[in-house]
């Protein structure tokens, strides 16, 4: 298994400002095959904007992305241009966004949200299409009798799992997650985690998880990051960095939560 | 084969407080331990004497100061769990050191079966298999059938003690840490306990417990070790 001796995603010195403020001072971080690596900190610590970055999706001002991809070659993000990375986002990476809607085609069945994706990959057989999609849609616990319904009127939880089976139908080898449990309801957000925690070991995914939910770190991530007024505080082995935190703001941020 | 399967050597271990003004607090100084194939050490030591810190730290889950932790994997490469990155504490997790905790840290919504095949799921060892091999390890603790396709968060302290107990044994670990296993467990299943320490023993794993109950420590334990408090300020 030499492939998985290398990271599939390494990000070095990345650094960017909006006006006065750092967003991202100085961020390196590597992810390797399979591996969970969660991102924490306050809202404003800049760990949306390294989501963004290590996704193309924001461009550094300095540092540099590298993706190595499915064939071994490593890939510059901020270099590649827009149509490679356009073609990379709907093959080898997914991205579960926040805000369900920001991530489904509101104006499109459940059926066809999970079947778009597929067609990006070159899947043309209409029933073969449609059988994956229901598939699916049972996967993430949703009944395929609701196949053909539209997003808006599903619940936000059902909303967010639909995401999910349209972000993992291809299965990427790499999805990027912006606070998937975040704006749900509690009992909700148990069932969604569990959903994730399970598809991902299965698939064998590397996921970049940002989360203000440490809780949910612990729950999925093989390794977490901290990250305060844009840059990496404290990093490690999750469960390390959250029993034995040394840095005075991982003291904080672990103390401050509730434990049930 | 190596002498040892563990080797702590020079460990010490403290905690800075930051929301408390910065208060150090020094747990362990020069600690070590050796323990052979086949061995249980038992630690012993007042409460607070730093036994469950130094169990901690050879679970990889705190941070050690100083020293090493030599771990021997069942191929016989040696890993340093002091220096290790988090990708191979990881590993060693998977392969090499099993824990059973007194308290189980409860995933919402997975059944216990599947809680106690989950470390021979991670090696590859096929799903069924994996889930007979639970099972047959849950009956064998006297878990009742009807509550392994349950998640355990219900369970009482006995039982959700029981799966702990049979997710720690069930994948053969090299070594064995075992904190309390037999604190809320009837006498019936206190039996079983000894006898898969006993078993662990006779295959060739290293144990290491903390055991408060005298009459299981002298049953199962070659030798306890005493792990003592620093004085104040030294």
């Amino acid at each position: 298994m030499m492939a998985d001796d290398e990271p599939i995603l390494s990000a070095r010195g990345l650094s960017l400002s909006f006006g006065a403020v750092r967003a991202l001072d100085e961020v390196s971080i590597d992810l390797w095959p399979g591996e969970v690596l969660a991102i924490v900190g306050e809202s404003g610590s800049g760990k949306s904007t390294l989501l963004r970055a290590l996704a193309g999706e924001m461009r550094p001002d300095a540092g540099r992305v590298t993706y190595r991809d499915a064939s071994g070659e490593a890939l510059e993000v901020h270099a590649m241009g827009e149509p490679a990375l356009r073609r990379l986002a709907r093959t080898e990476w997914g991205f579960v966004r926040q805000d369900a809607r920001d991530g489904l085609r509101m104006g499109v069945s459940a059926g066809g949200n999970v079947g778009e994706r597929l067609m990006a990959v070159g899947a043309r057989h209409y029933g073969d299409i449609r059988t994956e999609a229901e598939r699916w849609l049972e996967r993430v616990e949703i009944s395929p009798s609701r196949i053909d319904d539209r997003p808006g009127q599903f619940s936000g939880g059902m909303r967010q799992r639909l995401q999910i089976a349209r972000t993992l139908v291809t299965r990427p080898r790499l999805v990027f997650m912006d606070e998937p449990t975040g704006g749900l309801d509690v009992s909700v957000q148990a069932r969604l985690l569990d959903l994730i925690r399970g598809l991902v070991s299965d698939l064998g995914i590397a996921v970049v998880l940002v989360t203000h939910d440490i809780a949910a770190a612990r729950l999925l991530a093989h390794r977490l990051v901290v990250m305060r007024h844009g840059r990496v505080v404290e990093e490690g082995l999750t469960d390390r960095v959250l029993d034995d935190p040394r840095h005075p703001y991982t003291q904080l941020l672990v103390s401050s939560v509730l434990a049930a | 084969m190596s002498d040892w399967v563990l080797k702590a050597e020079g460990l010490s271990k403290g905690f800075t407080l930051h929301l408390q003004g910065g208060v150090r607090i020094p747990v362990l100084r020069d600690a070590g331990l050796v323990v052979a194939p086949g061995e249980c050490v038992a630690l012993s030591g007042p409460s607070g004497a730093g036994k469950s810190t130094l169990m901690r730290l050879l679970q990889g889950n705190y941070g050690a100061d100083e020293g090493a932790i030599l771990i021997c994997r069942a191929d016989g490469s040696v890993a340093d769990l002091a220096t290790a990155s988090p990708r191979e504490v990881n590993g060693l997790r998977r392969d090499t050191i099993g824990h059973v905790s007194q308290f189980l840290r409860v995933i919402p919504r997975v059944p216990a079966l599947e809680v106690v095949a989950a470390p021979l799921l991670a090696r590859g060892v096929a799903r069924e298999l994996a889930l007979a091999r639970a099972q047959a390890l849950l009956r064998r603790l006297n878990l009742p059938d009807r509550l392994h396709a349950l998640p355990p968060a219900t369970f009482s302290g006995g039982e959700q003690q029981r799966v702990n107990l049979a997710r720690g044994f069930v994948a053969d670990f090299p070594l064995v840490l075992l904190d309390e296993p037999t604190a809320s467990l009837d006498a019936a299943n206190r039996e079983v306990v000894i006898a898969l320490i006993g078993e662990a023993k006779a295959r060739g794993a290293a144990l290491v417990g903390i055991f408060h109950d005298l009459d299981v420590r002298g049953r199962v334990a070659d030798r306890v070790v005493e792990v003592l408090p620093l004085r104040e300020a030294a």
